[in-house]
């Protein structure tokens, strides 16, 4: 069907890249890892593995001629890009962390605030994906698929936290949250609920700067969505409720699962909003990446890659898990 | 269960999609709104459903006003155009999910259930397809497990948005005839929708003919065939050769020679169109008497009957005659050849009527 052969066209634009290509980034990842664990010069080694990779690609594409034009040649530009944005600044992260022992690496990745600050980070990323899943498909749901005034303005502000520096996110939200903002006042002062400063300011810093990607991975599929599955849901006798429930929602789940992947991603990577907000208190509210800055201001660049490496390492895991959750609900109903 | 569809109004902005709409659905009878797209048989669809409401006007479902009840309430099988299966859903349970959506205590049993989807499966003869998923189906399957799952809820009535528009012809001839046996075998009242004319008088027991939002005819297929009501219906429906002039003595005077109008078709000097269909001409080469002279343009043999291509002799205008092969065997007719078109029938109506089509 070539509904259906859109959608998973669509679906897998706005995927994290095929299971197959973080598989692979992991095992290079691993074997550079050991292998300059033995002395050996690691980044001709990775660049060798890189290169396999790629003329593997090539080679493979070669096999097979093709319709339309220029296949090698944007191929080409793909591994190249891939090369010089990702890979090897990512590799050069587990060259730095090369340059220390085991101990040496397990007494930085498992000290106290390290690991203090990859529960903070992990834990208020996931949540305010799952935040921002709730209200993002509210959102998008309100813009799609109701006409009102304003409703415009809505949809080009829901953009803001793409564009907006985060730094100027960040103090703003805290200028709102603090005991004396606007916020900070009654939710502190009067119900005793400590935001700015604390954890809680994290997971708003998060909430803010995820929303966007949660509304905008949903709204198109969400406009797709003809109402023609609601219609025969209501013929059928379901309710308003058994409708969004049964008919709509797994409409949406492979939609929702990209928005939430993506909130999480850039939750975890977000920096300059969330310093402002935290107040950094060592074991409470400080973050990884700040743990990360903080060994770099301190030149103990080995411990920052090797925080930065755990980091890398549980974000694939974590995206891989989801990319598979998607392909397997996409093969689900999708397969024709 | 009867329909009874009383002063429907419906506009979208500025469009009048159906304008007064009234009509009769008899229990038990086959149904089909046809018309040209755009014309709002499938508003009037959507309007009996439930799924738009009406500005004005009432629907009657035997006898009682359901104009305020929501589609859930008015319990109808519909079938969209594009059967609208649930992607993420076999077809199981696309098929049980009008059940399982029931208030809890109406609810039938796992076990009941099962049994239902199954009966219905074999009913439209997919049972094998149920482990499925839609995007796995061809079209006619697809619309067999829609017609199901629509089934599967006891409707009192069915109403089916272009069932066929969506297949190819040979699948659609098949279902044609599958979905007439179904519907003999149910006897529950049905509406379809249509712009297909063989598709409507092969299949429906009543025939509506809807243009711009109005009806036009309701009928017997036979009847709305060969007793068209107004121009609109005489052109939509088959093939005609119209020929528009004035009444002198008793006849229809044209550039191309004159017609013998029936008595009472019209006031001496008045604008008429009358109406010939291709079959209805007899072809002569006399050169008296009423009738048109037009040239031969080339002749085709179609199975039976031959198909005649003409030209006005004077205006140029085409014209088509059907005549069995054996006449035009004994014609033995020769291109650019003229000859002289009589009808052995005709439909007149006032010319300002004729539908712009």
């Amino acid at each position: 069907m070539a509904e259906a052969a859109l959608q998973q066209g669509v679906a897998a634009r706005r995927g994290f890249g095929g299971p197959a290509l973080w598989a692979g980034l992991l095992l290079v990842g691993a074997a550079v890892f050991f292998a300059s664990r033995g002395g050996l010069v690691p980044s001709g080694l990775i660049l060798a593995l890189y290169a396999l990779f790629a003329l593997l690609g090539v080679a493979l594409a070669k096999a097979r001629s093709r319709v339309l034009p220029g296949f090698r040649l944007t191929l080409a530009i793909t591994i190249l890009m891939l090369f010089l944005i990702i890979l090897i600044p990512l590799s050069a992260v587990f060259i730095n962390t090369a340059q220390l022992s085991w101990s040496q690496i397990w007494s930085a990745i498992s000290a106290p605030r390290a690991v203090a600050s990859y529960k903070l980070s992990f834990g208020a990323s996931l949540l305010a994906a799952a935040v921002n899943v709730v209200f993002g498909l509210i959102l998008a749901w309100a813009i799609t698929r109701y006409r009102f005034p304003g409703r415009k303005l809505v949809d080009a502000l829901i953009d803001l936290p793409f564009a907006l520096p985060t730094a100027v996110a960040g103090i703003a939200l805290t200028a709102l949250y603090a005991k004396n903002g606007w916020f900070g006042a009654f939710l502190e002062g009067q119900l005793g609920i400590k935001i700015a400063f604390s954890q809680l300011g994290v997971l708003v810093a998060l909430i803010f700067i995820g929303l966007p990607f949660v509304v905008r991975t949903v709204q198109p599929v969400l406009e797709d969505l003809d109402a023609e599955y609601e219609e025969a849901a209501a013929s059928l006798g379901a309710n308003r409720a058994q409708t969004i429930w049964r008919v709509v929602l797994p409409a949406l789940y492979p939609a929702l699962l990209t928005g939430f992947a993506m909130a999480f991603a850039r939750a975890l990577g977000e920096y300059g909003s969330v310093i402002f907000i935290a107040g950094n208190i060592p074991l409470v509210s400080e973050i990884t990446p700040l743990i990360i800055i903080t060994k770099l201001e301190q030149y103990d660049y080995a411990g920052a890659t090797a925080i930065a490496a755990v980091m890398l390492v549980v974000s694939f895991a974590l995206l891989l898990a989801i990319n598979a959750l998607q392909v397997w609900s996409a093969r689900r109903t999708e397969r024709s | 269960m009867s329909i009874r569809v009383e002063h429907i109004n419906k506009r979208f902005g500025d469009f009048t999609a159906l304008n007064d709409v009234t009509l009769d659905v008899p229990d038990g009878k086959l149904t089909a709104l046809l018309g040209p797209s755009g014309c709002g048989k499938t508003t009037l669809l959507r309007v009996i459903a439930g799924l738009e409401q009406a500005d004005s006007g009432r629907i009657l479902f035997n006898g009682e006003d359901s104009s305020r009840a929501h589609v859930r309430e008015r319990n109808v099988g519909f079938v969209f155009q594009h059967y609208a299966l649930f992607r993420h859903m076999t077809v199981f349970e696309n098929v049980a999910f009008g059940l399982r959506v029931k208030p809890r205590r109406e609810r039938p049993s796992d076990s009941e259930i099962r049994a239902k989807v199954t009966r219905l499966l074999e009913l439209v003869h997919l049972d094998w397809l149920g482990h499925r998923y839609p995007a796995q189906l061809s079209g006619g399957q697809r619309q067999r497990i829609a017609l199901a799952r629509a089934l599967a809820v006891e409707p009192r009535v069915l109403l089916l948005d272009e069932p066929f528009g969506a297949l190819d012809a040979k699948v659609r001839k098949d279902l044609r005839r599958w979905l007439r046996d179904l519907h003999h075998q149910l006897g529950l009242t049905s509406i379809f929708v249509t712009h297909d004319q063989e598709e409507a008088l092969e299949l429906a027991d009543q025939v509506v003919l809807i243009n711009k939002g109005a009806v036009e005819q309701v009928g017997e297929p036979a009847q709305v065939y060969s007793q068209p009501a107004t121009p609109f219906v005489q052109s939509f429906l088959g093939h005609s050769n119209l020929f528009e002039g004035r009444v002198v003595s008793g006849a229809l005077q044209v550039e191309d020679g004159g017609l013998a109008l029936p008595a009472g078709s019209g006031a001496e000097g008045a604008r008429v169109a009358a109406y010939v269909r291709p079959h209805e001409f007899h072809v002569t080469r006399e050169t008296s008497g009423p009738g048109i002279e037009a040239k031969v343009a080339r002749a085709l043999e179609l199975g039976a009957l031959a198909r005649i291509e003409l030209v006005g002799a004077r205006s140029g205008r085409p014209f088509e005659a059907e005549i069995p092969k054996r006449e035009l065997a004994q014609l033995a007719l020769a291109p650019g050849e003229t000859v002289r078109l009589v009808p052995d029938a005709l439909r007149v109506f006032p010319a300002q009527e004729v539908a712009a089509e």
